[in-house]
């Protein structure tokens, strides 16, 4: 019996929370109803054993838990009083509790959590305790922030949801592809801390990594739009590289350099695959774009049997879709693997010289590897120190350390 | 829920102005008041006169103490505000967003705490 509840808990836990949020319109009311609705399943189902619907069962006896909570603080507030009648009442809206109904909740929970009126760093602890059900430490742990700082965020961000009223809706079509974009940027954001973790001794942590793409997951299955898709695609993309671009000493691996028999083939056919779907909905967003270069990449069965024509094609439409540096960069990596490293080394300098990636320290390590293939061992040597000098991830320290060492013993 | 909007945009660009860009920056607004009023968002809202007219008061252990201009020197200042009714917050930041110095300057959607 235990286990059945554990597995409702596990399947149904979320949905619960979502629909009782939308009816209750509190999210600490909310969670715990959530907590009290599975206090007394644990006791109703021993006898009775699990209901035919669980799920229905667990939001009306949460909300009938809170409306008693509220009850009994009316006693002590008058306020509340007012509230205990609006919900009690016969005018109480039926509300469908499975369904369509539900699944809307859950999207309603998500685009909530991620509300541009909150603050970025909130956006993402939030969604991850709310949407994912992590709880705080495991979070705080993920982020690197203590425990307080993150609890703290959350209940601010729950603070601004109540008092300055953001809805619980899911947004407008003219508002949609704004909204969405804010939605996929915090699943992003969560990959990318799992997948290339912005400083500490370790490279990845797949857990946060797996969260993100089952978030994508669930909301490509809600919403299916374009851009949605596309992140699913590129975040499984890069999962299926996982293995092999970190050795088993725990260094990092450049992509040319990878053991490509470590990659995940499944993910990738299924990250192909999402990526024609992406491309067949209309005119390609950046994560789409993204996701059809990481797909070259993944079926090219040697780095030297990559399409670098299409790589460069396709970096052409994302600077057009969403221009920035860090792209710019990136096209010209692969203007040096298709037309040679000092095409890719004038385009790279060009960038440099405006000042835009000073600071970045990737930038530095691209023109040392370049230089480095060019025989300018000198330069390279000063580009990976000044890579070096900017790097906090221990991984990729050693990496340029490793390039510096090799480079000065040739020299000397 | 009541909501208040404080428009902030850079004060100096009011004083370069010609005087047929400053009318229609006024008839912008004009239009922009009728419309929430005709809607039924509209509670109140005032331009102010510039920060060189203000001037802030303290009390601090009994004793008044009084400075001229506003309480901070920030790049772009406060010149006026709308008092609005809105369903949500979406709905007031849709209004705010109308604000005509919003394109120029910046609006900061404030909900009013219910007393």
């Amino acid at each position: 019996m235990t286990s059945d509840i554990e597995r409702v808990y596990r399947d149904e836990s979320r949905r619960v929370l979502a629909t009782l949020i939308r009816l209750l319109g509190d999210f600490d009311l909310a969670e715990e109803a959530l907590q009290e609705a599975f206090a007394a399943a644990l006791v109703q189902w021993e006898h009775d054993g699990v209901p035919a619907n669980p799920r229905a069962w667990l939001i009306s006896t949460g909300r009938f838990k809170a409306i008693d909570q509220l009850r009994r603080r009316a006693r002590y507030d008058a306020s509340v009083a007012a509230l205990v009648h609006e919900m009690d009442g016969a005018s109480w809206p039926v509300t469908p509790i499975d369904g369509d109904g539900v699944e809307d909740d859950r999207l309603r929970l998500i685009f909530t959590c991620c509300h541009p009126a909150l603050a970025a760093d909130a956006r993402i602890a939030l969604t991850l305790r709310e949407v994912c059900g992590l709880d705080t430490e495991a979070i705080a742990h993920a982020f690197l922030v203590p425990p307080p700082t993150l609890a703290q965020r959350i209940v601010r961000a729950k603070g601004k949801i109540r008092d300055a009223r953001i809805p619980y809706q899911v947004p407008s079509r003219a508002d949609l592809p704004d909204r969405l974009d804010a939605v996929l940027h915090v699943i992003y954001l969560v990959f990318n801390e799992g997948y290339s973790a912005s400083s500490g001794d370790s490279l990845t942590r797949p857990d946060l990594s797996a969260e993100a793409i089952r978030l994508a997951r669930l909301l490509v299955d809600l919403l299916p739009e374009s851009e949605a898709i596309g992140l699913l695609a590129l975040m499984l993309l890069h999962e299926a590289r996982r293995d092999a671009r970190q050795s088993s000493s725990g260094d990092l691996v450049l992509l040319d350099e990878q053991d490509r028999t470590l990659w995940d083939r499944e993910l990738i056919d299924e990250g192909c695959a999402l990526v024609q779907r992406a491309l067949a909905l209309g005119p390609p967003g950046p994560y789409a774009l993204q996701a059809a270069i990481a797909a070259v990449h993944g079926e090219a069965p040697r780095a030297d049997a990559t399409d670098w024509e299409e790589i460069v094609g396709l970096y052409d439409l994302l600077m057009e879709a969403a221009p920035s540096p860090v792209i710019e960069l990136n096209r010209a990596a692969a203007i040096a693997m298709r037309d040679g490293e000092e095409a890719g080394l004038t385009l790279l300098d060009a960038i440099l010289e405006r000042g835009d990636l000073a600071d970045y320290h990737l930038a530095h390590s691209a023109r040392g590897a370049l230089c480095r293939r060019l025989g300018k061992n000198a330069e390279a040597i000063t580009s990976y120190r000044r890579a070096l000098a900017l790097a906090t991830q221990e991984p990729e320290r050693r990496f340029l350390q490793r390039n510096i060492g090799e480079l000065e013993a040739l020299s000397s | 829920m009541k909501y208040l909007c404080l428009i902030y945009d850079q004060e100096a660009k009011w004083a370069t102005m010609s005087k047929a860009e400053s009318d229609a920056i006024y008839a912008e607004y004009g239009a922009f008041t009728n419309s929430i009023k005709e809607s039924g968002h509209y509670i109140g809202g005032n331009p102010l006169q510039p920060t060189h007219t203000g001037t802030t008061v303290r009390v601090r252990n009994g004793k008044i103490s009084t400075t001229d201009g506003p309480f901070a020197e920030t790049k772009e200042q406060l010149g006026g505000y709308y008092l609005i009714e809105a369903k949500d917050l979406n709905e007031a930041l849709q209004i705010g967003s109308r604000i005509p110095s919003a394109r120029s300057g910046s609006i900061e959607v404030r909900p009013v705490q219910a007393m």
